[in-house]
């Protein structure tokens, strides 16, 4: 497998990164030889060793769903750039619009 | 200030603060005074990032413990109450958590004084503490050189005296590998042994909240303080907190097994020669020393920077210009993003965002990430299986090498290659510690004791008795 400057483009796009054209064979040259040292695993045979180790593992324990204080070292007012009823007030970021185009 | 003060161990100098014998307010002043001295010209340490202000009332002790009055120094990715929390990263450039993290506030109940935030390689993603927005913290024995990474400015600050206990962080070993750079102790415990609440998530399923110590009692004793559960980290443990500091004694019945994939013929013979003096401490102390074989070991750093990678590309979303720290104003909200992570992120977290995200995209999940869960698995039965052999702990170099040059490993591969000793255990989630065990050229060198989950007592026994039986050889 080798990575071309598409899949790191479409792997940018996912990962919400713009990188700059200019550095895009860079990353390129960087994720090829870094993921062909990763052809070493193909060597492993495949032995169900993690579906075993995941069923040997007990859950992961869960607290009651109830609300509790919220441990905060200094109330939500302090910090929050705005806050209206209850609520943190971001500026607002896009239209649904701009939103749709961009996606 | 007096020099001989900090010199003292962290448990000598909360009891002489218990005790009345030296004034809180004394300690704080000599580490401050000692911040100072090491952080100025153009080679100063870079060690601390956030310095504390004289009246910070945040970062004082909640009671009076055996850390009373004590200095210590805190990752720049641990959350801290007034001190920013920003990661080494452009990102979080002046972000200050509304929240403590369990370790720290453990730390203050004990009677500690958090002096600053440490340096760090960008959230946690490095091996030398070269690739931070603060720049390169420097090795206390050479200034030329790298104090190990990603915890390097925690183990600068403890090595030169700053503070006598740091909190750093272990994903692959970013504390045993700059603790054995520094010429200090530096501790991994079992996963899920210390609350990951407050800790900045790099990868899930691997970091662990760890300290240094100059010596391995303080590195037990800060251990033991900052374990326990914790039920605001749904993945701490339930168990009960063993006694840590169980003290220098015999090792007779101690099984040390000695894996010899840690030992290949290219490693640097003068590291093996001091392992090899180790081993004979070891066993001289009682210890019985056994060749053991842990086969998948080889496949350890493609699969750690599979995993690694592909749990931060998830963690590192949340940093979207929207809820932390900066953004870059340009039309359009898809945009925002790409502009603001794009400027905040330094080269190496882009480059392991880049690797991560494809590693989990359609048609490559199986062939990467499946793969390496696979042989994470693989490698945690080959822990499993040697200890169920009658082996109570592993001895094995921490690093290939001494400390490198600043700036000397430019390929990021070769840099990944310095944790090959170290990631096994995060992998396997079982505990570790580095400590020193010699010299090469005068530059420490680390040993590295590895023992089952939930077993750092008897990791602290073979390294309570392998420091006394070295001595002042371990520094020389």
């Amino acid at each position: 497998m080798s990575v071309t400057p598409d899949d790191v483009r479409h792997v940018a796009t996912l990962a919400r990164l713009s990188i700059p054209e200019g550095e895009l064979a860079s990353y390129v040259e960087q994720l090829n030889a870094i993921l062909g040292h990763m052809e070493a695993l193909q060597q492993v045979p495949s032995s169900g060793a993690a579906a075993a180790a995941d069923a040997a593992r007990p859950g992961m324990a869960l607290r009651a769903d109830a609300v509790g204080p919220m441990p905060l070292t200094r109330p939500a007012a302090e910090f929050a750039p705005e806050l209206r009823d209850g609520f943190f007030l971001v500026p607002r970021l896009a239209t649904h619009e701009d939103a749709g185009e961009g996606a | 200030m007096s020099r001989s003060l900090l010199d003292l161990t962290a448990a000598q100098l909360g009891a002489a603060v218990r005790e009345g014998r030296t004034p809180a307010g004394e300690l704080l002043t000599a580490s401050l005074d000692r911040l100072a001295e090491t952080h100025a010209g153009n080679d100063g340490l870079n060690a601390i990032v956030h310095q504390v202000g004289a009246d910070d009332s945040a970062m004082q002790p909640l009671a009076m413990g055996p850390l009373a009055g004590v200095p210590v120094a805190i990752k720049d990715n641990l959350a801290t109450r007034t001190l920013p929390t920003t990661c080494g990263s452009r990102i979080l450039d002046g972000w200050v958590s509304p929240y403590e993290a369990t370790a720290v506030r453990k730390l203050r109940e004990a009677g500690a004084i958090v002096i600053g935030k440490t340096n760090m390689d960008e959230f946690a993603m490095g091996s030398s503490t070269e690739h931070s927005a603060f720049g390169p913290s420097r090795n206390p024995h050479d200034r030329r050189r790298a104090p190990g990474g990603s915890s390097g400015g925690s183990a600068a600050a403890v090595a030169a005296g700053i503070a006598p206990i740091a909190l750093g962080s272990e994903t692959g070993g970013s504390v045993r590998q700059p603790a054995a750079f520094c010429g200090i102790v530096g501790v991994k415990p079992t996963y899920g042994r210390v609350s990951r609440y407050g800790l900045v998530a790099f990868a899930s399923s691997l970091d662990c909240v760890a300290p240094f110590g100059r010596t391995v009692d303080d590195a037990a004793l800060a251990t033991e303080i900052i374990s326990g559960h914790d039920p605001l980290d749904a993945t701490s443990a339930a168990h009960t907190v063993p006694a840590m500091r169980v003290g220098p004694g015999p090792l007779a019945g101690l099984v040390v097994g000695v894996p010899k994939e840690y030992f290949p013929d290219s490693l640097m013979p003068e590291v093996r020669a001091i392992c090899d003096r180790a081993l004979e401490a070891l066993r001289a102390q009682g210890a019985t020393i056994r060749e053991v074989s842990l086969p998948h070991t080889p496949y350890a750093i493609p699969v750690y920077y599979i995993i690694a990678p592909a749990e931060a590309s998830a963690n590192l979303a949340r940093f979207d210009g929207v809820r932390y720290g900066m953004r870059i104003e340009v039309d359009g909200v898809q945009a925002m993003y790409g502009a603001t992570r794009a400027a905040g992120f330094g080269a190496e977290v882009t480059r392991r965002i880049l690797l991560g995200t494809y590693v989990l995209s359609a048609g490559y999940y199986d062939a990467y990430y499946r793969k390496a869960q696979e042989v994470r698995a693989l490698i945690a039965r080959d822990f499993t299986d040697v200890f169920a052999s009658g082996v109570h702990v592993l001895f094995t170099p921490t690093t290939p090498t001494p400390a490198f040059a600043l700036g000397a490993i430019s390929d990021p591969y070769e840099m990944y290659l310095s944790d090959i000793y170290t990631v096994t255990a995060n992998l396997a989630g079982i505990p570790g510690i580095s400590l020193p065990i010699g010299r090469v050229h005068g530059l420490p060198v680390g040993g590295q004791v590895l023992a089952p989950a939930f077993d750092e007592p008897t990791m602290f026994r073979a390294a309570y008795a392998l420091e006394e039986a070295l001595g002042a050889e371990a520094h020389r």
